[in-house]
């Protein structure tokens, strides 16, 4: 009976290898999947009782995690929540993670593949395993300086440095507390959430890159780019009386001082007919094609999200719908962030910095893992056709409707922008605007401007919150 | 074949495996609350206390009744023993309000152990076993088929292989595979020359005879009976295979593997296709995520084991008690989370020493009995790990059986431990150092024979429990009583002791004893199967 005992002992044998290679297989074919699965609680309560590292501005943790006694042993909190959180995000154990919790993740918690060798050695010699820092590019001052001169009005500012990308601050209001969602106490958590999402003032939403809004006047300064590629200069003469859209009975009229005034006279004053005119000139195809080259229809800044600003397809705008775009009305939409990107490029002899606000990461024992590198996206312009919108841009604030931005000692150049989209609802207000030193473009948008409607609202709302940052950063 | 099979007794390899077996369990167990609490428990002196005694009571046994079985059975049977118990223990700390299902399972494990021990004691010759063929077979089907009497079986997970009496609940199967695996091995040792007469080819392939297949289909329909009615894949591919593989080993046609296998096959696949329970199951096996709700259990210990990763979470500091059931069926999930797919695949390891070691005895046993009886314990064994640990790692859908050993539940422990026993007492008989006399037959069972009473060897034994030693003294002793007795004392070259008083003593009071024994009067089964292994001499 032997032989067919030793089959039998060989069929068990294939039965044994079969476990063991199957188990094998689960752990390295299956175990990722089953680990980011979203039922998988295991992963979610590790995850969320990690020790993170720090959300870093300059040498200020913004979101830290404290050892707690309780079943997660590590609390997220925030010390100036309400001030960071578009930019650090939320850390919660029902609603997930946004912005930078969510994006750098991995990196927080120290299992990101670049801290494989820290982790390891770190394993080896059973320290405990901490998450690695993000040092963020903002700076405390401009962010405190653009929230205070916001001033509980809702709207958003961004500041980048031009010169390399860095966003150097990024408000939104009205903003929430990270703290109330990252709470340990579920059902608190729980009710914040509700109540957040509730609110009509949609603190949740990030209005500095996440949302898009008509940018009124301040998208004159990529029809003047245009106009200044196609070959004009500040000096050309430009035609400022009344016009007549084509095909439509509207007339778009307004005193610019004069039917033949200077493209930089037409800027300073932001004179609609102007710019209409020459936006249906140049056509829906060439400011279309500058736009793009700004940034319109990219989404930047993808690890706190962002929303790609919207031109008008070029095939669907008629030539007056083509003259009130050029105008930044019609659909033409912006985030502030790319507002801000288009003084930048003036500022920076037409090169599109891609903005980042992550500068580095660093793993537990504070090794840098990664570096942000200055990165150009685009050249919006010739450089001699930027220092040209630098003058016009100049004059906008030294004579014209941004003079509320002026700073003594300081050059800067702006534009003011407001958009009615609506006859119910006041205004928005815009300014845009560069400054020689600190080398930084700056954005101010407010949602709600309060004002009579006989003002330039982005010159009497928003250049004030430009001018504060600005002077915020010398 | 040697004139001498010699095999060193190694007592002292078993005793220094099972202090490492135990310290393994006790290493778990400690672990779990250094892990923890950052601090012993303190009843841990009693824990050790209590797995120290059963070893060195079963040790004890061993080296009393059985010196020459096999080492490695023992520790390796322990160290999964303790390795579980230390896994119930963490299992219930996780719990809340805490339960205290470790200490029952403690409890268990000594009734188990006293029951192994009690195998060893009066088990002395394992062929006394094949007297009860139909008794056996009647008895291991009916158990089988117990948890489908109304009132008594219930649903547990949706397979109905459990019943319950008052606040018990038993896996008759547990009991079963063992019933029916000495059912199997005695009625095939008698039938096997029948069932080896061929009858016609197929591709090369020598077919049985028609009128052979009558037993092959009853097992078969009883094992499509439990999978359509019980539910249970696992236990249905556990007795059809028991039998399909003891047919094949005791005729050594493969034919009938074949055909067992065929008839399995067609078996599932009409199950798959008519009863919806059975495509529940193959659905949560293949799709375990296309009813989250409905295949909790198994995507729960999935995420357990991907969660452990390659060397797990370490005792204590894994969540197993997520896992729906961790303590019984779902135990090697909760195994792979904290001790990781190292610590399981080393627990299949052991699973699959002790197949080894039980089909390693079965290669060399001396009667087709023996063989018949180690090779079908053995394999059982191994198709009840297969199907319980591929179950839970995803690569048969799951069955409700236990994990040997493991697995929380005292008739588990005990119908496993008993099986032990019965496999160290054929590993010991196996090894015993026997000069095997090729001459006559008849004269080599009388030398088996006197060579397996002996190893009790003291008369106190004998004296101590008179009735029942040699009520299990094989009746053929009865038989061969006439046969001259020679003492092979000469021809064994390991000194044992063989005390001919001894002999003569179970020898006389075996007639007296069976005569009084109301299953020895059963009819004349026992001498038809005592005088086939002379048969068979010639065979081996």
């Amino acid at each position: 009976m032997n032989r067919p005992i030793r089959a039998v002992a060989v069929t068990a044998m294939v039965m044994f290898f079969a476990l063991m290679a199957n188990l094998s297989y689960l752990y390295i074919g299956q175990q990722d999947y089953l680990n980011e699965r979203s039922e998988n609680r295991r992963v979610a309560d590790a995850r969320f009782g990690q020790d993170r590292g720090p959300i870093m501005v300059g040498n200020t943790p913004v979101a830290q995690s404290d050892a707690v006694k309780d079943k997660y042993n590590f609390q997220r909190s925030y010390s100036s929540g309400t001030l960071y959180a578009p930019v650090t995000g939320f850390y919660s154990y029902l609603y997930r993670t946004s912005a930078l919790e969510a994006s750098y993740s991995a990196q927080l918690s120290g299992v990101d593949s670049s801290q494989f060798w820290t982790r390891l050695v770190n394993t080896l010699s059973g320290a405990s395993q901490r998450g690695g820092t993000v040092q963020t590019t903002l700076d405390a001052k401009a962010q405190k300086a653009a929230w205070d001169a916001l001033g509980g009005r809702k709207g958003a500012v961004v500041a980048i440095d031009y010169k390399t990308g860095a966003i150097k601050a990024l408000v939104s209001y009205p903003s929430y507390d990270p703290n109330s969602l990252a709470t340990h106490d579920l059902a608190a958590s729980t009710k914040a959430w509700d109540k957040l999402n509730a609110d009509p003032g949609r603190p949740l939403s990030n209005r500095a890159t996440r949302e898009i809004y008509a940018p009124g006047s301040t998208f004159k300064l990529v029809t003047a780019a245009a106009a200044l590629e196609s070959g004009l200069s500040a000096d050309s003469l430009v035609d400022a009386s009344s016009y007549k859209l084509p095909g439509s009975s509207k007339v778009i009229s307004q005193n610019c001082g004069g039917s033949k005034i200077t493209l930089s006279q037409a800027l300073q004053r932001s004179c609609n007919p102007a710019f209409a005119r020459l936006g249906a000139e140049l056509g829906a195809e060439a400011i279309s094609a500058q736009a793009s080259k700004f940034g319109f229809g990219t989404k930047f800044l993808t690890d706190i999200g962002s929303a790609a600003s919207v031109f008008p397809d070029p095939d669907t705008l008629d030539a007056a719908q083509t003259a009130m775009s050029a105008i930044g009305e019609y659909e033409t939409q912006a985030t502030p962030l790319q507002m801000a990107m288009v003084a930048a490029a003036a500022a920076s002899d037409g090169k599109v910095m891609d903005p980042y606000i992550v500068e580095q990461v660093l793993d537990s024992d504070l090794k840098v893992v990664s570096q942000a590198h200055p990165d150009v996206v685009s050249e919006a312009m010739s450089s001699a056709d930027a220092a040209e919108l630098r003058k016009m841009m100049v004059a906008v604030v030294e004579h014209g409707t941004g003079h509320r931005a002026q700073i003594p000692g300081v050059t800067v150049g702006g534009k003011t922008g407001t958009a009615r989209t609506s006859a119910d609802r006041n205004p928005y207000a815009w300014f845009t605007a560069w400054a020689d030193d600190p080398s930084v473009a700056v954005c101010a948008f407010v949602e709600d401007a309060d004002i009579p409607a006989t003002e330039i609202a982005g010159g009497a709302v928003a250049a004030p919150i430009v001018k504060a940052v600005i002077e915020a950063l010398r | 074949m040697s004139d001498v099979v010699g095999y060193r007794k190694r007592r002292g390899v078993e005793a220094f495996m099972l202090a490492f077996a135990i310290i393994l369990g006790m290493g778990g167990y400690l672990l779990t609350h250094l892990n923890r609490d950052a601090a012993l428990p303190p009843e841990w002196p009693w824990a050790l206390a209590a797995l120290l005694t059963i070893g060195v009571a079963l040790h004890a046994v061993i080296r009393w009744r059985l010196p020459y079985a096999d080492p490695l059975i023992l520790p390796l049977v322990m160290l999964l023993n303790g390795i579980g118990l230390a896994m119930i223990h963490r299992l219930d700390l996780g719990t809340s309000p805490r339960m205290h299902s470790a200490e029952l399972q403690l409890m268990w494990t000594a009734i188990a152990a006293v029951a192994c021990c009690l195998v060893i004691a009066f088990l002395r010759d394992y062929r006394v076993l094949q007297r009860y063929t139909y008794t056996m077979f009647l008895a291991g089907m009916a158990l089988l088929m117990l948890p489908l009497v109304p009132g008594l079986g219930t649903e547990k997970n949706g397979a109905r292989i459990w019943i319950h009496l008052g606040p018990y609940s038993f896996q008759p199967a547990e009991l079963a595979k063992l019933v029916l695996s000495i059912a199997f091995a005695s009625y095939l040792v008698e039938k096997r020359d029948v069932l080896a007469l061929a009858g016609g080819r197929f591709l090369g392939i020598e077919l049985p005879r028609p009128r052979d297949l009558g037993p092959i289909l009853l097992m078969w329909l009883a094992s499509l009976a439990v999978l359509v009615f019980q539910k249970d894949l696992g236990t249905s591919l556990l007795f059809f295979g028991l039998f399909v593989m003891m047919l094949y080993v005791a005729t050594e046609k493969p034919s009938w593997a074949i055909l067992g296998l065929l008839l399995f096959a067609t078996g599932a696949y009409l199950g798959y296709l008519f009863f919806s329970h059975v495509q529940v199951r193959v659905s949560s096996w293949l799709n375990p995520f296309s009813n989250y709700d409905q295949n909790y259990q198994v995507i729960q210990g999935q995420f357990g084991i991907a969660w452990g990763g390659a060397l797990g979470t370490g005792w204590g500091l894994g969540r197993p008690n997520l896992t729906p059931l961790a303590k019984t069926d779902f135990i090697a999930a909760a195994i792979g989370e904290e001790l990781g797919v190292a610590g399981l695949t080393a627990v299949m390891l052991i699973y699959g020493l002790i197949v080894a070691r039980g089909l390693r005895a079965s290669l060399v046993a001396r009667d087709p009995f023996g063989k018949l009886l180690a090779a079908g314990l053995s394999f059982v064994f191994a198709i009840q790990v297969f199907a319980i640990l591929g179950g839970v790692t995803r690569l048969l859908p799951l069955t409700g059986l236990t994990t040997p050993f493991m697995s929380q539940g005292g008739s588990s422990l005990v119908a496993n431990w008993v099986m032990v026993g019965l496999l160290l007492v054929i590993t010991h008989q196996v090894r015993s150092p026997v000069a095997e006399v090729p001459a006559e037959p008849e004269q080599w069972l009388a030398a088996e024979a006197t060579q397996v009473v002996p190893v009790g060897a003291s008369v106190d034994a004998a004296a101590g429990s008179p009735r029942s030693v040699p009520a299990t003294s094989p009746a053929a002793i009865a038989d061969d009583a006439p046969v001259p007795v020679t003492p092979p004392a000469d021809d064994v070259t390991v000194p044992v002791a063989l005390p001919a008083d001894d002999v003569t003593t179970e020898v006389t009071s075996g007639p007296g004893g069976g005569a009084g024994d109301p299953s020895g009067g059963e009819g004349d089964d026992p001498t038809t199967e005592v005088r086939l292994p002379p048969e068979d001499g010639g065979v081996l």
